[in-house]
């Protein structure tokens, strides 16, 4: 595969990665944690714990017989005090576990260096580190590196971090960037991969120098930098940046002999096949108005949002929104009980002067959004017929094939809610195909 | 509780507004606004005053009795009553006639049929185009500027064989006209002031210029005065580039660009009517939904049909 830079459509944010300079930080172990059994896209874990029950530090807690879907341990020692229900910040209703600790942070006996001898042993090592996508969308990595016959002519890794205020995965690189490349290495290696891009925006010189120089003597792995865009990081779009191919509409990347993974990914997978330490804990970003301590921080997964707060000496008097990931595709908290998951990258303490809030007024029809929108569609159009429920008109302006990045709505002057009208939009199509089988 | 706000995504927002839009557009115009002064003296003043206010007023009071919410602030009432006044002959009696435009361009043209955004054409081309039709006789006569009111044909209107403007006449405007539409020079800063501002992109002005050019030349005209005579620079740069009335996809707008420049080289050619530019915009206005649906921008990943 030849590496062809274009031009992605999308929109010029503002950066504000003030914490990029600051050196990650470790939370202290929490009072209690909350770990969800649904952290990823598929089928969610059955508990395996009960009441009571003592757990070690890499320990599943939850699993499934299901392959799209990933097991989840236990990123403390300690007491299981509670199975209840909870509700997702995505919206998601699953089971949770909650966890005191001993403080002690025993780590199961026994973990050691997984088997990775031959591909099924390694795409087996996947699953059992219960890897999902760290960049967002929480889909199960040993699906998506399963390929099955057909070997992907390169392996993209995303370290892109598009987003305004998030600098995690940029921490990563300036702090364990040896282990991402070894990461790389072992990935091409266990999956025969011929070629490696690791992608890096313009706006992060450093990173971009480092990845270089650590892969220059490997000549299958190629750092290359990209102009500064959002939404870059978004998978399809990231493809087209660097190759000039677009994944076809409700294809996957492997359609056009692809694989991405973001650059946290690479290294939680290398962490696992050297230790047998499963995915237990997150660097996450913690920014915004609302909080004195910004920075990046290294937590236990099932960390709840309240414990970081009070860390990073927030003011619950100025927060008015906490945003769980960017401000252009994250989701609203709506409480301080939420815990950390797999895919955590930033909790955003925003103020109000962090954000714009806008009465939504007429369209006026200046095409900014469509002019904006890197998917191609006409969002305009789109607004107007998820507004009146026109399901086939919908489906006929290829709403499906939205990624909801938010372009279109930071563009439009008329402050109109487009991408939210779009969920609604799709809902309905989803619905209308159910209906009709 | 926590008392935290719950809302879909993006969370931030660009700070164009439609209001800051509109006042480019204004701020656009105003070098026009102050030269047709110099020209025309206080008459332009008045009909620039009274288009302007009858305009924000009309819109003021639709909005107080249909009880909708205000739209006047967003400015685009001032636009259209700028622009308005800006197709008006310098006249004492277009003081009047721009309120009866301002009724016809706010309340019939733009507020029943939604307000901004819904309407299907120009305001000001379409009160203009009832203004010539209703009270030709007043709308037709033009005064030669700083002449103290001494009437003259517009550039387009003269007679074969008499003796023409000068292309810097009619790239400063020293030509008998409507008040805006005689000035090439300010307009097309005002023009590149809105392409900077990235209010407005080239396509629908300079691909409307270029064809009214290029076939004014085929019909054997002399092609830099076409296009400087006239309201090719008004209408192209400030009228067809008006959002609502005019396609909103790239291909849409050269569609829609050179659509308008064959129908004004046509009039001007064929037609009794000298002039053409707002014919052929409420003409193209009529198409652009059409244009809309025929120039849908190819979806990301679509698989080409075989």
């Amino acid at each position: 595969m030849i590496i062809k830079i274009k031009n992605i459509k999308g929109v010029t944010l503002p950066h504000r990665k003030g914490t990029s300079e600051i050196p990650t930080e470790t939370l202290p172990i929490p009072k209690l944690v909350e770990i969800p059994m649904q952290q990823h896209i598929g089928a969610p874990c059955k508990v395996l714990v009960g009441k009571g029950d003592y757990v070690y530090v890499g320990q599943v807690l939850g699993d499934t017989e299901k392959f799209v879907s990933a097991p989840i341990h236990s990123s403390i020692s300690g007491t299981v005090v509670q199975i209840k229900d909870m509700i997702l910040h995505s919206g998601v209703k699953c089971e949770s576990i909650v966890i005191e600790p001993d403080g002690k942070q025993e780590v199961l006996p026994g973990i050691t260096q997984p088997d990775i001898s031959t591909k099924e042993k390694f795409l087996k090592a996947v699953r059992n580190s219960g890897l999902t996508g760290l960049g967002g969308a929480g889909f199960p990595a040993h699906v998506k590196l399963d390929t099955k016959e057909r070997i992907p002519e390169a392996l993209i890794v995303n370290a892109v971090e598009c987003e305004p205020y998030i600098t995690c995965d940029y921490r990563a690189i300036i702090e364990e960037g040896n282990e991402i490349v070894n990461g790389v290495k072992l990935i091409l290696d266990k999956l025969s991969i011929p070629k490696a891009y690791i992608a890096v925006e313009d706006n992060k010189p450093a990173a971009f120098s480092l990845l270089k120089e650590l892969a220059k003597d490997d000549c299958r792995i190629e750092t290359v930098m990209l102009k500064t865009k959002y939404p870059q990081g978004a998978e399809k779009m990231l493809i087209y940046a660097l190759t000039g191919k677009e994944v076809p509409m409700n294809g996957l990347p492997i359609d056009i002999g692809t694989v991405v993974m973001n650059v946290t990914s690479v290294l939680a997978l290398y962490k696992y096949c050297k230790t047998g330490m499963p995915l237990v804990s997150k660097r996450i970003t913690v920014e915004g108005n609302g909080v004195k301590n910004r920075g990046n921080y290294q937590v236990v997964i099932g960390t709840y949002i309240k414990d970081i707060f009070e860390y990073c000496n927030g003011d619950k008097e100025k927060t008015v929104k906490v945003l769980c990931g960017g401000p252009m595709m994250g989701t609203t908290a709506e409480s301080y009980e939420m815990p950390v998951v797999k895919q955590s990258n930033a909790f955003l303490f925003m103020t109000p002067e962090d954000l714009d809030f806008m009465e939504e007024s007429a369209c006026i029809r200046c095409g900014r959004c469509v002019e904006a929108c890197p998917m191609g569609l006409m969002p305009l159009t789109m607004n107007r017929y998820a507004l009146a429920k026109m399901t086939e008109e919908l489906e006929k302006y290829n709403i499906m094939n939205c990624i909801e990045c938010g372009s279109c709505s930071y563009v439009c002057p008329a402050k109109r809610h487009l991408v939210q009208s779009f969920r609604v939009g799709k809902d309905l199509v989803r619905k209308a195909k159910v209906k009709n089988g | 509780m926590d008392k935290l706000i719950v809302s879909s995504s993006p969370h931030i927002k660009d700070k164009a507004t439609t209001s800051r839009i509109m006042l480019d557009v204004i701020i656009a115009l105003m070098p026009t606004a102050i030269l047709s002064v110099y020209y025309f003296s206080y008459v332009s003043a008045l009909i620039i005053v009274a288009s302007v206010s009858s305009c924000v007023l009309f819109e003021y009071l639709f909005n107080l009795i249909t009880k909708k919410k205000h739209s006047e602030t967003d400015l685009s009432c001032v636009v259209t009553g700028l622009i308005l006044a800006m197709n008006m002959p310098p006249l004492k009696s277009s003081i009047i006639l721009s309120i009866i435009g301002a009724f016809i361009a706010i309340v019939v043209i733009k507020m029943l049929f939604g307000g901004i955004g819904q309407n299907i054409f120009n305001p000001a081309a379409a009160a203009r185009i009832f203004l010539t039709t209703a009270f030709s006789s007043l709308m037709t006569v033009y005064v030669a500027p700083l002449t103290d009111g001494v009437t003259a044909a517009t550039p387009l209107a003269i007679p074969k064989g008499e003796l023409l403007p000068s292309y810097l006449d009619l790239f400063l405007g020293k030509t008998p006209g409507s008040l805006g539409e005689t000035a090439a020079v300010t307009l097309i800063a005002g023009g590149i002031y809105l392409m900077i501002r990235k209010v407005i992109t080239w396509e629908i002005p300079v691909i409307y210029i270029g064809t009214v050019a290029l076939l004014s030349f085929a019909f054997g005209q002399d092609p830099l005065y076409s296009i400087l005579a006239g309201g090719m620079m008004l209408g192209s740069i400030y009228m067809a580039t008006d959002y609502t009335t005019s396609p909103v996809t790239r291909k849409g707008k050269i569609v829609y660009a050179a659509g308008l420049g064959l129908m004004t080289a046509s009039i001007r050619k064929f037609g009794s009517n000298t002039e053409g530019v707002a014919f052929s915009l409420l003409f193209m206005n009529a198409l652009v939904p059409l244009i809309d649906k025929f120039t849908v921008k190819k979806t990301f990943g679509r698989i080409k049909k075989k």
